[in-house]
Parts: structure tokens; sequence; C-alpha cells
């Protein structure tokens, strides 16, 4: 991992596909599966754990050198929740309709194993800059993986992407299943399949070269 | 021994004489996997033309746009996957033909290409093909069809020899009309088939003549039909011995929606089935049970298809727990 060996360019981009956190760490697997059924709730939970995550990462990143070890994550905790409280609230005052949506998965943020991940593999261990490079690679790439869950599940379940019709109700009967939590899976198995199908073929070329 | 023996040549190879020390296996069976499944499918012609005869030609393009189907997608899957293709062992078509079975005759085309895919795609091909499937791939299509289009799939129409006005009437299936207006239909129009239904299952005697040719041929393990269709007339019996008013009949049970057709071509499907004696009957009993539960208490009329789904899944277990103790073996010996 990086220790001041790593660009922050690399520190961004590696949360966009290497470490791409549902499909190459599977983590935070708990709400790429249950609010995925529609482009708009991928991309707002996507959203809310960027801000958590950069926050948290931030802060204890910059604070790492005054948390006693054994009480780190107890700590940890503290400051995330304190970051969950606030999107929870924005979204609830700013964005009723989504934060009904979502219902409770933004409180659930505060124990999804990404942004706690981050902390113990990365903040706590790396100065502030490079934790928000971090961060936001994580988070972009955690957004962009619930967009992609989001709009497969959308537009075979309902035929519309961000409520908009794209599939004509004449000839389309919509798949009832990719919007309930079978599909879910099933989206999710898929893509880790293609993921890895990709990465194993990029290896293999490497190697050849 | 005796059923492992069938077709076996008999006497051994002409050893010239010497006495050749070799190991298992002594005996050789001419069955093959194609020579089987050609079997299955040729049991499962009287069903076919049943559901011509009831459903018209349109039951004959389901199984045709099925197999088509489900042999493209073995073809494009092993061509991924760098594997032998196997289309040659009929697997591939026994599944088309009894996805087609189970779904209902008006059923859109572009359905049963998405089934079939899913079915041999998913429930097939990537478990790692014929043998490594947990679940039988017909049913688990269907299972993926039931999700995906919950409405198409529970819209029956009367089979044309009903007497009627106009092109298609949709109609309630018989354990429909049983579990949501107590009614229930005539056994002679069970048994022949002139029922609402999917289109390889309403008829009791065409299913009961190709299942009784694979067991003459003896590739069906009597003891999966038996116990199927005896758990589920024995459960369901006590549920009418203790209210005939309001639970229907054995009979009914067994001939009535995809029994008959489950009984004798998906619970006995080799892969997806347990090899031990034991198991076998565990399998097929609990399976029994399930459906007659499922059938008399859950939400939907029909309980054939999880049923089996079910102990589908049990099967690994079933097999490591009710091994044989090998002769000599100590009691505690695992």
């Amino acid at each position: 991992m990086a220790d001041g060996t790593h660009s922050l360019w690399y520190e961004f981009k590696k949360g966009l596909w290497q470490d791409i956190p549902p499909f190459r760490l599977v983590l935070g697997t708990c709400p790429t599966l249950a609010v995925t059924n529609s482009v708009i709730n991928g991309i707002s939970m996507g959203l809310a754990t960027l801000f958590v995550l950069l926050g948290s990462n931030i802060i204890i990143s910059a604070v790492r050198r005054y948390v006693a070890p054994q009480v780190r994550i107890a700590a940890y905790v503290v400051i995330i929740a304190l970051l969950v409280t606030v999107a929870d609230m924005f979204l609830a005052a700013k964005f009723p309709a989504i934060s009904k949506a979502l219902g409770p998965y933004v409180p659930l943020i505060v124990v999804n194993c990404i942004i706690l991940g981050r902390a113990e593999a990365f903040a706590q261990k790396n100065p502030v800059l490079p934790s928000i490079m971090d961060a936001l690679g994580i988070g972009i790439g955690f957004t962009l993986s619930l967009a992609t869950m989001g709009s497969i599940r959308e537009l075979l379940g309902f035929g519309s992407l961000l409520k908009f019709k794209i599939l004509p109700g004449a000839w389309f009967e919509p798949w009832i299943v990719m919007i309930l939590p079978a599909g879910a899976f099933l989206v999710f198995g898929t893509l880790i399949a293609l993921v890895n199908y990709i990465s194993a073929k990029k290896a293999a070329g490497t190697e050849t070269h | 021994m005796e059923n492992n023996t069938q077709g076996a040549t008999g006497a051994g190879p002409d050893t010239g004489g010497k006495f050749i020390v070799s190991s298992s296996p002594h005996f050789l069976t001419r069955d093959s996997i194609p020579g089987i499944m050609h079997s299955v499918v040729l049991a499962m012609v009287p069903a076919l033309a049943a559901s011509v005869y009831f459903f018209g030609l349109r039951a004959l393009l389901a199984v045709a746009v099925c197999v088509g189907a489900s042999l493209l997608t073995e073809y494009a899957m092993e061509k991924i996957r760098d594997k032998p293709l196997t289309l040659h062992d009929g697997s591939a078509i026994i599944t088309g033909v009894l996805l087609a079975f189970t779904l209902p005759p008006n059923f859109p085309v572009f359905g049963f290409i998405l089934g079939s895919a899913f079915a041999i795609g998913v429930g097939k091909q990537l478990f790692g093909g014929l043998g490594f499937n947990i679940f039988n791939p017909a049913l688990l299509g269907r299972a993926f069809l039931m999700a995906t289009y919950p409405v198409l799939t529970t819209t029956w129409v009367e089979p044309r020899t009903v007497a009627r006005a106009v092109d298609a009437v949709s109609a309630a299936t018989p354990l429909a009309m049983m579990k949501f207006e107590g009614k229930l239909t005539p056994l002679m129009d069970l048994f022949l088939g002139n029922v609402a239904g999917s289109m390889g299952e309403t008829s009791v005697l065409a299913i009961l003549i190709g299942g009784l040719y694979l067991r003459y041929k003896g590739y069906i393990n009597w003891k999966l039909p038996l116990g199927y269709l005896g758990s589920m007339a024995f459960f369901g019996g006590i549920f009418w011995l203790s209210n005939p008013a309001k639970y229907p009949s054995p009979l009914f049970h067994l001939m009535a929606g995809g029994a008959m057709l489950g009984a004798w071509f998906m619970v006995t499907d080799m892969v997806t089935s347990p090899v031990t004696p034991l198991g076998q009957w565990i399998f097929a009993v609990c399976a029994g049970l399930l459906a007659v539960v499922i059938r008399l208490f859950g939400g939907l009329p029909e309980g054939v298809m999880y049923s089996i789904l079910f102990m589908n899944a049990f099967v690994p277990l079933l097999n490591k727990h009710t091994r044989p103790r090998v002769f000599g073996e100590g009691a505690k010996a695992d």
C-alpha cells in the first residue's frame, strides 16, 4: 500500500478500476444490492458514501497521531457517525423523496465496510493529501458502480433510465425480476464476472508483451 | 448391482486363455450419454403430441424455439469457456423441450428464448456443464421466467378442444380453480389433458406413456417417481381425509398441474438427484411433501417446480450423509 511511494494520481486512479469497491474488493455489497433498483437511488447512495468517506479520511488522517491505537476503532466510528448524521439530515431536508427511497441505508453507511476499511487500510497510515485522493477515487468508483448496477436494473426492470422511458412498452415487457432482490444478485454476479474477465485478459496481455 | 449391469457385455473380452488381473470396472455398459438423452427425447414425444393436439401448432413452435435457443446458448457458452462442444449429447434438447412443456401456450416467443438462455447459460454452463449443475436447468429457467414475467407465466388459455366462440379464451388451471374458487375439475379431463395449463403438463396419459417407456429402458430409478407421487398422494390424502370438503383428493393432486411431468422427467434427472437409495427416498418423499404443502398452504397454486428445486439444493448433503458403509469399515470410521 501507499507509504509515500505512490503518486497522488495513483491513489486516485486505483479506486476506479484496480480496487473498485463492490467488484474488486467486494466491500459495501449491502447498499450495492439493496438500493440499486434505479439509477437515481444508486447515484444518491454513492454520493452520500463519497461525502462520508471523504470526511472520515480527512479527519482520521489528520488525527492519526493523537488517537491511541487501542481505542482507534471506537474513535473512528464516532467520527463516521457524525458525518453520516450530517448526510442523513441533509438528504432528509433537501431531498425527502430520495431519503425515503433509500430508507435505512443512509444511516447504515456508518457500518459500511468501505469507510472503516479505508480508515484502517489507508487514512490512519497516510498524510491528509493522499487520503483525500484515496477517498475521491474509491468514492467515485463506488458511485459509478452503483450507477452501473442501477442503470442495468432500471433499464431492464422498468424500461427506463432516470425515470425517462427508453424501451417502448409496446414490444418490451419489463423484467420484474431485475427490480427484485434476486435481480440484484444476478446483475452483481454478472458484473463481477465481467470485471474479472477483463482484468484477466489485461493481465494476460501485459504478460505476453 | 443388477441395475448397473443392464446392457453389459456379459462375457468378458477374449483373453486368449490368459488370466488377466485388472482393476475395476469389470463390467461395461453400452449406455452412453447421447443414447440415454435420445431415449428421453423419444419419451417426450407423446407429451409433445398431446400438447400439439390440445394447444395447436403454437406448442410445436414453442418447443422448436426453446430447443433452438438452448442449443445456441450451449454452443456460445462452450465457445467462450474454450470447452469441447457437447451439442450432440442431446442434453440441451431435453432442457429446451422440458422448459417449453412447463410454460403457458400463449407465452411470448422472446420469453422462450430468454428462459432457455438462462436455463442453459446460468443453470448449466456456469456450474461447469452437464453433470455439474446443482439445479435442474429447465426448472431454473422456468423459475427465472416466473420472477421475470409473473403475469405472463400465470395467464392460461383453454385447450382448443373445448368448444368456444372466440379464438383464445383465458382460463384458470385446475389447481387455481381448486385453490381460489374451490372448484374441482373432472378427473377424466385431467387424465387426458383436456384442461388449461402448461403445454406439456396437462395430459397425464401421454406423460405416463413416456415415463413407463423410460422405466422399461432402465433409465429411470423407480424409487424417485414412486417416492414423489406416493408422498404427494399420502400427504395430500391425510388432508383430504381430515376435511374432504376443503382439500382435494390424492388423485387430483397426482393428475393436476405439473406433478406427473415433474415426477417422471424432473425428479428423475440423473444429475440433480441423489445416488444412494436412502438419499433417493428422502429426496423424493420430502419433495412430494413440499409440493403438497405449497399447493395447499402457499401463496401459489402449484408447488412442483419449487419443491424439486428446493430439494435439488440438498442433493450433495444427502449424497454425503446417506453413503452406505463400505464392507469391513468400522461403525465410527469416517
